[in-house]
């Protein structure tokens, strides 16, 4: 085994292409080695992902799976859904996101006190949290109401279970208060590996506020916000907790999402072959999502 | 407060004389006593925005089984009885709650085990040994954190009957591991970078095998890494649960979030109960998010930030 291996092709590595790091190659018995060392990750691979994956696709490839898709009524209401719920939220929380990293760059305790309190969502287990919020929007003894009528005699809704888009509007809402913490912090860290001397130089050239957000700080983020988006795209599309513990994709299966559909199609409806078809029927958007986030998380490491 | 050391900083500024720089600084001090304002305004509005839901989880917790159902907005009687119910597995649905409780830590400990062990040696011989085809498992990996888990968790059900590990905690473990190992490979393979070649040169000029330069070299200098990736694992266990109610169905094996959804779709649900189970349930992640916040995320912003 000779040194030919080691500079094949290998985009993870490229910032030393020419180094020989084991100067001389694998030899011998280290190819025992590493052929024990990748064997568990392969092993893993093959049996919980590859064959999944290819189970799924056989499960799934009946085209007339997806006429049947595509005539009920549900299922069209839940790609609207899954479309609304993933814009959306998707924007909404990566916006906020970018604001309130900004607000946490000042200086003050109370800034780092606010930090670690505004991050409880995201430390905490979802699934707690959203029976929570569930509860707290009941109609007839939730929080929400009750202080409404406390405070301001309001007889308020029955905030999940009366309007569709009430009921989303709320799911959003929760995948929001769940995951903009974890994005913001991502954010955050972004914005402190800028360098300092920078802003100072953009300030000796008049740039302030806006302008300084808007020439320095955005380009230099520019990129890691575009990964962070798409990341977040294929995690709120696959994200299953949200609907199903504060809508449950009620009121009247008005509220799924592919997600909690393609569950409900397979161990509700006992239809495991239509649910796969419900997941599936998502690809024409993983697809691109994940090839342009696999090329920018492949280049983003070169370039590190 | 923040308000006053603004006003300090401003009143110096204009002290530095000339009618000009003076209606300058009351202008700026102006600006910057409303930018305090604002910011004071933003983090009323940030505590309560976080901090409602989790005061409805305490509130309830709290609260008698007759307050459950009543129009207040602090219970008339505060108590800790339902967090005593809980302990003592006082309550038909809470029966077995210890036993579930230690599913999820065997859980929670076995996928940080064999995520960090899986994780690392492969990102050990992709990163350090520079196998042959280090970049098709460095790609196998990318591509499994880019699958939503939710959207393979059908076949996923049907593959666990044919190996037979239905209602098995071991079969959860694999679900976990195997969305938890991708990230371990990305984070483990960017901080090895950190880690200079030559210290591996050296110890294989000495004789070491690779196995040693593994387990004494490579190891011990990733400790940081590990502990970010071994808490994100953890955190990623315990708030799994798809998989755990898919995969597990009685009672002795299910783990406490799997009881809980249970619980929440009875029709008969006392809330307050269900309200101190899920506050224990939540503390050991939330301690454990706070005791090692900082490796972790540094070991996040390692994945992300570097654009």
């Amino acid at each position: 085994m000779t040194t030919q291996t080691l500079d094949a092709g290998r985009p993870l590595v490229r910032r030393r292409p020419l180094r020989l790091p084991w100067r001389g190659g694998l030899q011998g018995s280290e190819y025992a080695w590493a052929i024990a060392f990748t064997i568990p990750y392969i092993a893993l691979f093959l049996a919980f992902v590859a064959y999944p994956v290819a189970f799924g696709a056989w499960l799934g490839h009946e085209p007339s799976l997806y006429t049947e898709l595509a005539e009920d009524p549900i299922y069209q209401r839940t790609v609207v859904n899954t479309i609304l719920y993933v814009g959306i939220a998707v924007n909404l929380k990566m916006f906020g996101a970018l604001l309130l990293s900004g607000f946490f760059m000042q200086r003050g305790w109370w800034v780092k006190a606010l930090l670690l309190v505004f991050v409880l969502p995201w430390a905490m287990p979802a699934l707690p949290a959203f029976i929570s919020i569930h509860w707290m929007l009941n109609g007839q003894w939730g929080l929400l109401n009750n202080f409404l009528w406390l405070v301001f005699g309001i007889d308020g809704p029955g905030w999940l279970d009366t309007s569709r888009w009430l009921a989303l509007g709320w799911v959003i809402l929760s995948h929001i208060w769940k995951w903009m913490p974890f994005w913001t912090v991502i954010l955050l860290a972004g914005r402190m590996a800028i360098p300092q001397d920078l802003y100072e130089a953009a300030e000796v050239d008049g740039a302030t506020g806006l302008t300084r957000f808007t020439h320095v700080t955005f380009p230099l983020l520019a990129n890691l916000y575009l990964v962070c988006t798409l990341l977040s795209t294929i995690f709120t599309l696959g994200d299953f907790n949200s609907v199903y513990f504060v809508s449950g994709g009620g009121p009247a299966l008005s509220t799924h999402v592919l997600a909690t559909l393609g569950i409900r199609d397979a161990f509700e409806v006992a239809r495991p072959d239509l649910g796969v078809a419900a997941v599936l029927s998502s690809l024409p958007l993983m697809i691109p999502l994940v090839l342009i986030l696999m090329r920018k998380l492949r280049t983003t490491e070169v370039t590190l | 407060m923040s308000v006053a050391v603004a006003d300090v900083h401003a009143s110096r500024e204009g002290a530095t004389v000339s009618p000009l720089s003076a209606a300058r600084g009351r202008q700026a001090r102006r600006i910057r006593r409303w930018k305090a304002v604002g910011a004071g305004g933003i983090a009323v509005l940030l505590l309560i925005w976080t901090l409602v839901p989790l005061y409805n989880i305490f509130m309830v917790s709290l609260e008698s089984k007759g307050d459950v159902f009543t129009n207040t907005i602090w219970p008339d009687q505060p108590s800790l009885g339902s967090f005593w119910i809980v302990i003592t597995e006082g309550y038909w649905y809470l029966e077995h709650f210890w036993e579930q409780f230690a599913n999820s830590v065997y859980i929670g400990v076995g996928t940080v085990f064999f995520t960090l062990a899986i994780g690392s040696l492969a990102s050990f011989a992709i990163g350090r040994m520079r196998v042959r085809y280090g970049w098709l498992l460095s790609n196998a990996a990318l591509m499994t954190y880019v699958i939503p888990a939710s959207f393979l968790a059908i076949p996923f059900y049907r593959i666990m009957q044919i190996y037979g590990l239905t209602d098995n905690l071991w079969s959860v473990i694999a679900a976990e591991v195997t969305f938890a190992t991708p990230y371990a490979i990305f984070i483990f393979h960017q901080y090895g970078v950190s880690i200079p070649i030559e210290l591996d040169e050296a110890a294989r000029i000495d004789g070491a095998s690779p196995g040693q330069v593994y387990w004494k070299i490579y190891l011990p200098l990733m400790a940081p890494a590990l502990v970010a990736v071994g808490t994100y694992a953890l955190l990623l266990a315990w708030n799994e649960y798809l998989y755990q109610f898919l995969l597990l169905s009685s009672k002795e094996s299910m783990s406490v979030p799997v009881a809980l959804a249970q619980f929440f779709n009875s029709d008969e649900a006392p809330w307050n109960y269900m309200m101190a189970t899920a506050i224990v349930y939540s503390i050991p992640p939330v301690a454990i998010y706070y005791a090692f916040r900082r490796r972790m995320s540094a070991g996040l912003t390692m994945g992300g930030v570097k654009g």
